[in-house]
């Protein structure tokens, strides 16, 4: 049974950043080819990942890779390059049922081509958007592959339009009904990310709170928050 | 012949002399003799100023064939050795050997003496990149450049195997009649402690300061008794490349994860304790390391005997801290340190040889108990190169590597499984510094590799849950990413030696093709 | 796949490379590696061995290839190669 606390977030483009991933020793290591890679290198980012995963000592970590969007007409490309290289979900963005339901009519596709069984790849949507959240459990269900949840608080507050804070109080509401509506559909759920990544006392306070709220783990964007998460979601 | 670690080597050198080969960081102690010196007694009203620097060569009766030396405690920002060399220069003096405790990149000049014949020999604990290390890797200089440890270098001197003509000392502050220190003047740099042996062996000794104070100076590191002459010139040295910046703690992730590694090995083989003692590098992950061993001795509430080496900023918190009761310095390495040796009788001079000499009575690397060390490659016999980089050009050379690995009981390299595209663990090391038997433990971000040979070590590491791999699992890993490296091809001309710090020959350096 | 211009992939930034790709003139697959001297004589040919062989891996056999390293490894020279010939063929 492998270990679900953590998932760290790196962005795809940057080769040292990949090679030093694994040393944080992540659960989750997942390779983002969305926000964390401007539009002009989209394409070179998802080949340096594909090979990327073909290459590295990744076998400690699940490996999981966040996808640009169908809409943006990169999401579809994205799903054909690295489905071969089997990958352990796809991180959805501003994900909603429907949207499930698309990626994976295209990722079914992309596994039968490249010869894998279906069903091999999970997903991973991220909620981050109002309707999401109010609906979230028709997005768990829209598609057997779902298999864990990743809540952005930054997505959300961007929708809102409020500031975030530290102590998160503004967030209280989705936390809480993000991670039941996961506990009961007995998904495992990743809280967002502590962007202070200097404020480990801070992290600790944030991740103990998302635990208390019943949080099976969180997402980090450094690799020095890794081994405090690992100390609160045992 | 192979010596002990397994490198080949002539039984003579031309422009060195007959190899002893190193056989042991043990092998070579017991009964020693000191060298005797020779001076000119100096009666009383004789005047030791003078004007120039090109008077005081006239004085000393330079000529072809001279040894001159130097410390380097002013580092990159050091004029003497330059202006010194260049005076030389300019009488068609040649044929000089230059003894420099280090060598740093504002001594590029020296690299056109060295292609003209005039400088035909050097010797140094340290060689920065730079055009004298290229020159002298590409066989210019016209004997083999001779590479000691911090320790071997003044056992050197001390045994009369090193002898110096002429030792130029750059002195932050001097008086008139040959008394010195480092720590006040506007070249201050703290403790002299690279330029004792020379004043006490050298046949000529000559302060060289641009700051005369009224006799007697005070305090006093190098005392008048073994200084000949006094020379006062506008500027020894530029302070911003005396003093480095404030040396801080790495952010690198990597290195901090290797930084949190390598203390948790230290906690875990019991030698965070009570009256430890510590030493690390000024580097941002051998400062990481302090931090995280600060932490731990915090936990614990325990008091260290001393901290030792070049100091910084950090390790004089560490003593404000009441963590450590003294600290032995043999380099000050920003003005915190160079402050904090003027004022705090706790912060303590320690010349290079109580430093590392293995051939006096106990060094203070005797009594050390942890050391970090640095690495450019190291081998699956744990033995370690710092002196040239994987292409064969020299980078850096000893320091007190060496002699601290050899003292300290539990001897800790710390570094990335590769730097860039490099492995820094392969099969043999392109040049040994210091031997496999005296470095116990290396701490990577990718795991730990324990040496064989410490069974204690090994038993008290595997009740953890730390990453302890054997070290051929590192190269592989390493490899794996890396690739594995084609040999360098490397001609028969020797172009430098490099001697372990009881003066046998470790290893040297072959010109690269 | 035909190289029709000029595009580059990668960057001149820590573990990485920046590719850039051409058509040759001359014809045939031209390769010039510009890296640090301590890796070119440990890791030249075998980086000049991987660019070869992902460029004939495209059925492509015309081409000016230059790579300006910082120490990248063998996985981000295919990644950067194959994008730069992508973006060189369009």
């Amino acid at each position: 049974m492998s270990l679900n606390r953590s998932m760290l977030i790196i962005p795809g483009n940057n080769p040292q950043r990949l090679q030093n991933a694994p040393v944080f020793n992540p659960d989750l290591l997942a390779l983002d080819l969305a926000d964390g890679v401007s539009i002009d290198e989209k394409d070179s980012a998802r080949i340096l990942v594909k090979e990327a995963i073909n290459f590295m000592d990744y076998e400690n970590v699940q490996v999981v890779v966040r996808i640009n969007s169908l809409q943006s007409g990169l999401g579809a490309k994205d799903i054909e390059v690295i489905t071969p290289v089997k990958p352990v979900a796809f991180i959805v963005s501003q994900a909603s049922a429907e949207q499930l339901q698309n990626v994976e009519k295209v990722l079914s596709e992309s596994e039968k081509n490249a010869g894998l069984n279906q069903g091999s790849i999970g997903l991973i949507p991220v909620i981050e958007t109002v309707e999401a959240l109010e609906n979230i459990s028709s997005v768990l269900s829209a598609s057997p592959r779902v298999n864990g949840v990743f809540f952005n608080a930054e997505g959300l507050a961007r929708e809102l339009g409020i500031n975030r804070s530290k102590e998160g109080d503004e967030i209280l509401y989705a936390r809480s009904k993000v991670a039941m509506a996961c506990r009961a559909a007995g998904i495992k759920s990743f809280d967002t990310v502590f962007t202070d990544v200097n404020d480990i006392e801070g992290l600790e306070k944030d991740s103990l709170n998302a635990r208390n709220l019943g949080f099976t783990g969180k997402a980090a964007i450094d690799g020095r928050q890794i081994d405090t998460i690992h100390k609160i979601f045992v | 012949m192979k010596n002990r670690v397994g490198r080949e080597i002539p039984e003579y050198i031309k422009g060195y002399g007959q190899v002893k080969p190193f056989d042991g960081a043990l092998a070579n102690y017991g009964e020693r003799t000191k060298t005797s010196v020779k001076l000119r007694s100096v009666k009383p009203g004789e005047n030791k100023l003078v004007e120039t620097i090109e008077e005081v060569l006239d004085k000393v009766g330079i000529r072809d064939g001279m040894t001159v030396s130097f410390h380097h405690h002013l580092r990159n920002g050091d004029y003497v050795m330059n202006l010194v060399m260049e005076a030389i220069a300019k009488r068609g003096v040649k044929d000089i050997t230059v003894a420099a405790s280090g060598i740093f990149k504002v001594h590029e000049p020296l690299a056109d003496y060295i292609k003209r014949g005039i400088i035909t020999g050097m010797s140094a604990n340290y060689i920065a990149p730079g055009s004298v290390a290229t020159a002298i890797s590409k066989g210019f200089l016209q004997k083999p450049a001779v590479l000691m440890s911090h320790g071997g270098r003044p056992r050197a001197i001390e045994s009369g195997d090193l002898h110096i003509d002429v030792a130029f000392i750059a002195a932050p502050t001097a008086d008139f009649y040959g008394n010195l220190n480092g720590v006040q003047g506007k070249a201050a740099c703290g403790t002299l402690a690279y330029s004792v042996s020379d004043a006490q062996y050298a046949d000529y000794v000559v302060a060289v300061t641009d700051n005369l104070v009224p006799y007697p100076a005070c305090p006093i590191e190098i005392s008048q008794d073994n200084v000949d002459y006094v020379v006062k010139i506008e500027s020894i040295g530029d302070p911003n490349g005396i003093v480095s910046g404030t040396l801080t703690v790495t952010k690198d992730p990597v290195g901090l994860r290797i930084a949190k590694l390598a203390a948790q090995v230290i906690e875990a083989t019991g030698y965070i304790k009570e009256g430890m003692s510590f030493q690390t590098g000024a580097g941002g992950t051998s400062l990481a390391v302090a931090a995280e061993v600060r932490k731990f001795m915090q936990e614990k509430n325990v008091v260290g005997s001393f901290a030792a080496g070049g100091i910084t900023g950090y390790m004089v918190d560490m003593l404000n801290e009441g963590l450590f009761r003294s600290l032995f310095d043999v380099q000050c390495f920003d003005l915190k340190a160079i402050a904090s040796i003027r004022d705090n009788p706790k912060h303590q001079k320690m010349s290079g040889s109580l430093y590392g000499n293995p051939h006096n009575r106990g060094a203070v690397v005797n009594n050390l108990d942890v050391m970090i060390l640095g690495a450019t490659e190291i081998d699956t016999d744990f033995n370690v190169n710092v002196v040239t980089g994987s292409d064969g050009i020299i980078i850096g050379a000893s320091g007190g590597h060496n002699d601290t690995a050899a003292g300290s009981k539990l001897a800790i390299v710390v570094t990335n499984l590769t730097k860039g595209r490099l492995p820094v663990v392969k099969d043999h090391v392109t040049t040994v510094t210091t031997p496999g038997e005296t470095i116990d433990v290396l701490v990577t971000e990718r795991g730990i590799a324990v040496n064989p040979g410490r069974q204690d070590l090994i038993d008290k590491l595997k009740e953890t849950d730390l990453p302890i791999v054997p070290i051929e699992e590192l190269k592989n890993i390493a490899e794996r990413l890396t690739g594995k490296p084609e040999p360098i091809e490397l001609s028969d001309q020797i172009v430098a030696i490099v001697e372990y710090r009881d003066g046998t020959v470790i290893d040297v350096v072959r010109k690269p093709l | 796949m035909k190289i029709n211009k000029t595009a580059q992939a990668g960057a001149i930034e820590s573990s990485d490379v920046l590719v850039t790709v051409a058509p040759n003139p001359e014809g045939g697959i031209k390769v010039e590696l510009e890296t640090k001297r301590v890796i070119q004589k440990q890791f030249g040919k075998q980086i000049e061995k991987v660019i070869l062989e992902t460029v004939k891996q495209k059925g492509i056999d015309n081409a000016l290839i230059k790579a300006q390293d910082k120490g990248a490894l063998d996985y981000t020279y295919r990644a950067r190669v194959l994008t730069a010939l992508e973006r060189a063929s369009i």
